[in-house]
């Protein structure tokens, strides 16, 4: 209790914890961006998330889009959202289903009054938002009720040996903490996706985690291609790597000894019970994996990295691990944790452990991780086919 | 996880005992190196034949092409070429089982 009694969070209206409190100008579609990104300059202290799709999609794909957008609203790291969309029916079905969580939400569409009109009204708004949000105060929270995600990325060797067992450690204690945590990467899984099946709690997840797998490894041999140089991917192969089962072990490394509880669609809303280690099915492209995570309301994220992936994202903060000597003395501003003494004896895993335990505490406290110093905002949705 | 007794810093590492492949861990120029499992901290004396960069991997016994690769104690891939003890392992001589259409 002495250590949890040191961190600090925002509670928001239905009791989540966020450890950012962002007011965010989401756009519903690629072309009310422009409008969203003008009231980000407008008003100081909103941050636009301008991203690439929205029109004409259809299904399970366009639900996915509108699970990534109002997951992204939801997120207890966002204490205000103003939507910004062209027509007002989508624009809509995004502010309602943001709405359920109690912050402050507001709509506007573009048609029937142009950008100049729309940036107008919403800045007014958007304002309010920004002043409320600042009186908002961080409050003492428990472990528990923060919410991790985890994705590796540009791994070689090194995130095998080092950086991945070091966020194993971070998502045991986070679990006998009584948090939960979200792993994904489903084609990272191959040639130890039994690993995994084993771990499952019982057969309703095996089955389910089986089935997700089965699908998308179908998906991608089904093209025939030639997948050296993308999983693994070139940086992969520079760093050691040679075949997608090695790269699967060391990814496996970071998820921790703890049961498999939950299996997730892709930005699917994270359930408050059980809690535990959930696996969500991703793409194991950085960008995309974690605005999913986000999305499912994961408010930090561990990331091992071998080779110097710099992702970021808007509004959960990233944070690196690595354990490759030549990339801390090379990309020394993208590193949080360097546990490169692994790899020489220098201290114990536990110990490598106890190192990064700090830094994501801090991190929850305010402390801004590499990524959030230096603007890394990747917001990139997955796209599951195309748009009609 | 291991810790050397003496201070001796690893020229390489394997996950566990019986894998068939090792980890640099500082780049390696052809000669005599030394190096431990993590798991069971067994130390290591290797002669390797090629240089072999930090984050790649040699040889720790003879393979020959077909021959399954293992690290971590399970399958990683299979042989395409043979390597003697101490050889460059990567892309040109190991494919993916999984993969069926990857090859270098």
């Amino acid at each position: 209790m002495a250590e949890q009694s040191r961190l600090t969070g925002y509670r928001r209206p239905k009791g989540e914890v966020g450890i950012r409190n962002h007011v965010v100008i989401l756009p519903v579609d690629d072309i009310s961006n422009a409008a969203a990104e003008a009231v980000a300059k407008v008003v100081t202290g909103t941050l636009a998330l301008p991203h690439g799709f929205g029109r004409l999609q259809f299904g399970e794909d366009l639900e996915l889009t509108f699970r990534t957008l109002i997951g992204t609203g939801r997120n207890p790291n966002v204490a205000a959202v103003v939507v910004i969309g062209i027509e007002p029916n989508w624009t809509n079905r995004v502010v309602e289903g943001i709405a359920s969580t109690g912050k402050p939400v507001a709509g506007f569409w573009i048609e029937g009054k142009g950008d100049l009109q729309t940036i107008a009204d919403a800045s007014r708004v958007a304002q309010q938002f920004v002043q409320d949000a600042t009186e908002i105060q961080r409050t003492p929270v428990e472990r528990g009720e923060i919410v991790m995600s985890i994705k590796c990325g540009e791994s070689d060797t090194t995130t095998g040996l080092g950086s991945c067992p070091t966020v194993s450690q971070a998502v045991d204690r986070w679990v006998a903490a009584g948090g939960s945590v979200i792993f994904g990467e489903t084609s990272e899984l191959t040639g130890g996706e039994h690993l995994i099946a084993d771990r499952c709690i019982d057969d309703a997840c095996r089955i389910a985690f089986q089935k997700t797998y089965d699908d998308c490894i179908a998906v991608i041999e089904a093209t025939g291609a030639n997948l050296l140089g993308s999983q693994p991917t070139q940086g992969n192969i520079s760093g050691g790597l040679t075949t997608i089962e090695e790269k699967a072990l060391g990814n496996i490394a970071k998820t921790g000894t703890v049961p498999v509880v939950g299996v997730l669609k892709p930005a699917e809303l994270l359930p408050k019970e059980p809690k535990g280690l959930y696996f969500m099915d991703t793409s194991s492209a950085a960008a995309e994996c974690v605005t999913l995570m986000a999305a499912a309301g994961a408010v930090v994220h561990l990331f091992p990295t071998g080779q110097g992936n710099v992702i970021g994202n808007p509004i959960e903060p990233v944070i690196k691990v690595t354990a490759n000597p030549k990339t801390v003395a090379t990309m020394s501003e993208h590193v949080d944790v360097d546990v490169t003494g692994l790899l020489r004896f220098d201290y114990t895993l536990e110990q490598a452990g106890d190192k990064l335990m700090s830094v994501i505490d801090r991190t929850i406290n305010g402390r801004f991780t590499a990524a959030e110093a230096l603007g890394h905002r990747e917001y990139t949705f997955t796209k599951l086919y195309i748009s009609a | 996880m291991t810790s050397s007794k003496n201070g001796e810093k690893p020229q390489f590492l394997l996950h566990q005992d019986g894998d068939s492949v090792a980890v640099a861990v500082d780049d390696l120029m052809p000669g005599e190196v030394r190096g431990a499992s993590i798991k069971e901290g067994t130390w290591y004396t290797m002669v390797i034949n090629h240089e072999v960069p930090l984050g790649h991997k040699f040889a720790m016994v003879d393979l020959a092409e077909g021959d399954t690769l293992v690290k971590y104690g399970i399958p990683v891939g299979f042989m395409t070429g043979n390597a003697k003890k101490g050889d460059y392992i990567h892309t040109h001589n190991v494919r993916s089982a999984r993969w069926q259409n990857s090859r270098a």
